[in-house]
């Protein structure tokens, strides 16, 4: 009932005119038409093939993934190649990574829902799939990383014979329940969302087994308008939640390194960069998995340019955050007038690893640059290969961050060249074949796309259009 | 009479045959009156009408949340809110108490002298467990308040409800209603723009569950009890047996150990022994023996000695008097009565202690039998240990186990000597202390 003018709806709606509004979703798409796109996905009997050969691969993956942590556990972390100085290697920069891919799910699903960003909701469902798979990866690698695993239960505040408790006034400890409370809440958040999707599924099911299954899934929802209000209010509830929740998610993985006083990490500044970061990587793997999924899919009405473009837009302003960061770092390091930071950072740009410092930089910095000009944000081919940048970059700003400062403590006589192991590069490949296995199940059995939500911001259709069923009308007399 | 939909050439035809289906309502019962519309401004535009009828048990079925409906509806706002703030508040004092139980009271956790429990450290995790009580309390309070989950209701069967959680929309009116007249609802929802209205039977009674779902409940609650009647059993009974130790960790140490066979040698050296033969001719260190009186206590004969192998005098009692307090004070006591700590200890544990507690309590130095015996065997005892008691070679050297012996031979004296012959300054010497 909006009084806004709604722009002709057209193919294109990059477009910006202060008269109207543009259309979210474009080529005259219609409720029926969409449950039929969405549905159509996880209905359709046939297996695809090109989703069969991505699932093979990210199958292996996982396959390698899973026995590389046997070997692991079966004789011990010296397979990787951390050792002192350096005993936070790449289990962690892996952890830090995959953790901050993982906001920017609840970021479109939270934040912008909070703002009010209507954009949000054509790519929430599958950017929080995103989020949790990414927080089962980031997961995975401190709870191999504790050595010995059978005893990763000390983490918890568990009563045992010992009557030992954790230390609660430790970073680490803070990390456990963020990192869990926040893959637990994501979970529901995106569990809750997908209720009455699935209920869709399972209202349109002809096997008995499928509407069984997706029956059991949907709780019994009926789409009913007084379980619509309880549900909108839970769900405005969660946003605000899982948005002080997700910014207190990276700073407290930023205190893991901030607390800590090593010269580079020991900053006040971390907890705003790592949200940042966290934020702009993650957005940079929602288009990395947005552009062929909607390819894929037939999904290009629903995930217009426009929302690729939004998205590239908000790319190019965490890099920007990203960017200053790195450079107030410096700032502060010389301004401080510490001299062990001042070296920590000139090592980084200059040192052993000056080439993992300047991937980064250029990855993350001058890369989403590009993103100025229109024609970029709104090329395909292009916003691909920033994306795919930005993750390579800021997998390394994790790696610079941890390995640099970690590898020239204060003991000149204990510094050394960390280098990893085939296993390290392995467990790294492998957690991509882990989030690609889960990702492209999703795909395939779950609504990818928030039905309920995106018809909520679609042109209402006009009372008088009923008139253009003249059977239904003629049925009723 | 029914104002049945009809089904058109466009419809889905698997709802028109499941309406024929649903023609046959013999053993139903009207369950209620469903009118179906177009768009949400119509469905929103009946609501109202239906609302100020003053119906109460009616609900439309919207595909996605219409907004404005509430309104339309008179729909109350949800107590949801205020319960996910009890969660919230809950959280927050589970938070807190946990970490100041914990770590300040349970298990005090000195940290580079840093208070035992200040609020900033424990801020992120009071923090955590307030939103992950409030996040699960909002989900699970939404579906209680929503009666859910729900795996069968009337609705379901409804042949349009594909529909209804895809792009129509509807309106249902339950006969439970008291103000619930089927002419009169009819007539409501016909002339509140509807497309179409449908009369929904329900079975009067709901199917009961088949057999075996009662066979596979009972079993899985007994299944479920098999775990906890362990942990019921391990907690109240008494077990010697040593706690199961599934991962060895450092117990399991792939090695040899000295006397064990290395088949692997039996190649190089023609000898499967673990730890290889000195090289002929060479002695290791510490284990030159010069004089094997003084070093075993023994002649040559392989009998004891009978005297010291070395001299005694004041400086060597005094020096035994010592060691003597440092290792077998604690059992044989600081006279050589045999009742040191150790021995008071064990055999108080052995009066009240549990069944198969047994105590060999340690000899009475001033024994007959250990006043005959010569000082070589006493030196002997000392070194490799006697029956229950263990050998101290490992602990004492040489010259201070003859030390030792030495002031034993004192203790049997002082404890054997007749009151008469002390001299009454002695006597009085004995009894100031
Ligand atoms: C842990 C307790 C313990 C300590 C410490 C200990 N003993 Fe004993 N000792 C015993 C016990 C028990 C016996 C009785 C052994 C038996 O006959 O079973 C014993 C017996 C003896 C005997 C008598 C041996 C015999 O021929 O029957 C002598 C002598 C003796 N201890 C001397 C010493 C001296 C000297 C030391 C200090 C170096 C010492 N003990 C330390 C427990 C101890």
């Amino acid at each position: 009932m909006s009084l806004e003018r709604v722009m002709p709806v057209g193919l294109d709606n990059t477009s910006d005119d202060p008269s109207g509004r543009q259309a979210l979703i474009v080529n005259n798409n219609t409720y029926e038409s969409i449950t039929e796109k969405v549905c159509g996905v996880v209905e359709d009997p046939r297996i695809d093939k090109r989703w069969l050969a991505m699932f093979i691969v990210a199958l292996g993956g996982l396959g390698m993934l899973f026995s590389l942590i046997v070997y692991l556990i079966a004789t011990g972390v010296g397979v990787w190649g951390n050792n002192m100085p350096v005993a936070w290697g790449w289990p962690i920069v892996n952890f830090v990574f995959w953790v901050g891919i993982g906001h920017a799910g609840t970021l479109i699903s939270a934040i912008l829902f909070l703002l009010r960003q209507d954009w949000r909701t054509s790519i929430n469902r599958f950017a929080e799939a995103m989020t949790i798979f990414a927080v089962v990866c980031a997961g995975t690698f401190p709870g191999i990383h504790v050595g010995r695993i059978w005893l990763a239960y000390w983490l918890f505040p568990i009563p045992n014979q010992m009557l030992m408790w954790p230390n609660f006034r430790s970073p680490l400890l803070w990390d456990v329940f963020a990192v869990s409370t926040y893959a637990s809440v994501s979970t529901v958040f995106w569990y809750m969302g997908m209720i009455p999707d699935i209920a869709t599924i399972r209202d349109r099911a002809k096997h008995p087994l499928r509407r069984l299954a997706y029956g059991v899934l949907a709780l019994g929802w009926r789409q009913n308008a007084r379980a619509w209000h309880r549900y909108e209010k839970a769900y405005g509830i969660l946003a605000g939640l899982a948005t002080p929740l997700v910014l207190s998610v990276h700073t407290i993985v930023s205190f893991d390194f901030a607390v800590s006083q090593l010269p580079g990490w020991h900053t006040t500044i971390f907890p705003p960069y790592f949200v940042a970061g966290a934020i702009f990587s993650g957005f940079a793997m929602v288009v990395t998995l947005a552009v062929p999924a909607r390819a894929m899919y037939g999904m290009k009405d629903i995930i217009t340019m426009r929302h690729l473009e939004n998205m590239n837009k908000v790319i190019l302003a965490t890099g920007m955050m990203v960017g200053y960061a790195y450079a107030m770092e410096f700032f502060i390091a010389w301004y401080g007038g510490n001299r062990y930071e001042q070296f920590a950072f000139i090592n980084r740009a200059t040192g052993p690893y000056f080439w993992a410092y300047w991937i980064m930089v250029s990855c993350n910095v001058l890369s989403p640059q590009v993103f100025w000009f229109k024609k970029a944000r709104t090329s395909i081919p292009i916003m691909m290969v920033v994306a795919i940048l930005v993750n390579i970059g800021m997998w390394f700003e994790r790696f610079v961050i941890t390995v640099t400062s970690l590898s020239r403590d204060f003991m000149p006589s204990s510094w050394g060249y960390f280098k990893p192991t085939l296993v390290d590069i392995g467990m790294l490949v492998g957690s991509f074949g882990l989030f690609f296995t889960l990702f492209l199940l999703f795909l395939r059995f779950l609504p990818m796309i928030a039905m309920a939500e995106v018809k909520t911001v679609m042109n209402r259709p006009k009372q008088e259009e009923s008139a253009e069923r003249p059977e239904m009308a003629a049925s009723l007399n | 009479m029914d104002s049945r939909i009809t089904p058109s050439e466009s419809d889905d035809p698997r709802w028109i045959a499941q309406l024929k289906d649903h023609d046959d309502n013999s053993e139903q019962e009207l369950f209620a009156v469903v009118a179906e519309y177009e768009t949400p401004d119509a469905v929103m535009a009946a609501c109202e009408k239906v609302r100020d009828a003053g119906f109460r048990d009616w609900d439309a079925i919207t595909p996605f949340p219409v907004h404005g409906i509430d309104e339309a509806m008179g729909t109350k706002q949800s107590i949801l809110p205020w319960i996910v703030l009890g969660a919230g508040l809950t959280g927050a004092t589970v938070g807190l108490t946990l970490q100041w139980w914990t770590n300040a009271v349970g298990y005090p956790f000195l940290i580079s002298g840093k208070p035992m429990f200040s609020l900033p450290a424990n801020i992120p995790v009071t923090f955590e467990v307030t939103v992950l009580f409030s996040a699960f309390t909002a989900f699970f309070a939404m579906l209680g308040l929503n009666l859910l989950p729900a795996f069968y209701h009337p609705l379901f069967r409804h042949p349009r409800m594909a529909r209804y959680s895809s792009d129509r929309f509807a309106i249902v009116i339950e006969a439970k209603d008291k103000l619930f007249d089927r002419e009169k609802v009819e007539a409501l929802l016909k002339g509140s723009g509807s497309i179409a209205n449908e009369v929904l039977f329900a079975p009067a009674k709901r199917a009961a569950l088949p057999k075996v779902f009662h066979g596979i409940g009972i079993v899985a609650t007994l299944a479920t009890l098999i775990p906890l009647a362990f942990i019921a059993k391990a907690r109240f009974t008494h077990s010697e047996k040593p706690r199961i130790h599934i991962i060895q960790d450092m117990d399991m140490q792939p090695k040899f150990k000295t006397q064990a066979p290395n088949a692997l040698l039996a190649g190089l050296w023609g000898d499967q022994r673990a730890s290889l033969l000195p090289v002929e001719g060479t002695i290791a260190r510490g284990e030159y023996v010069a004089d094997e009186r003084l070093h075993y206590g023994q002649e040559d004969d392989g009998t004891f000695v009978t005297s010291f192998p070395v001299t005694v005098d004041e400086a060597l009692i005094n020096r035994g008097q010592e060691r003597y307090g440092i290792y077998c004070s604690v059992c044989h006591g600081m006279s050589g009565d045999g009742n040191g700590t150790v021995n008071q200890r064990a055999t108080a544990l052995a009066r009240f202690g549990g069944k198969g507690m047994a105590w060999a309590p340690p000899a009475r130095l001033s024994d007959e039998r250990i006043l005959l015996q010569p000082v070589g065997e006493l030196y002997n005892t000392v070194t490799n240990g006697k029956n229950n008691m263990k050998g101290y070679a490992a602990q004492i050297p040489v010259e201070d186990r003859w030390a030792i012996v030495a002031y034993v031979r004192a203790l049997q004296k002082a404890a054997t000597v007749p009151v008469d012959s002390l001299t009454d300054e002695q006597r009085a010497e004995l009894q100031s202390n």
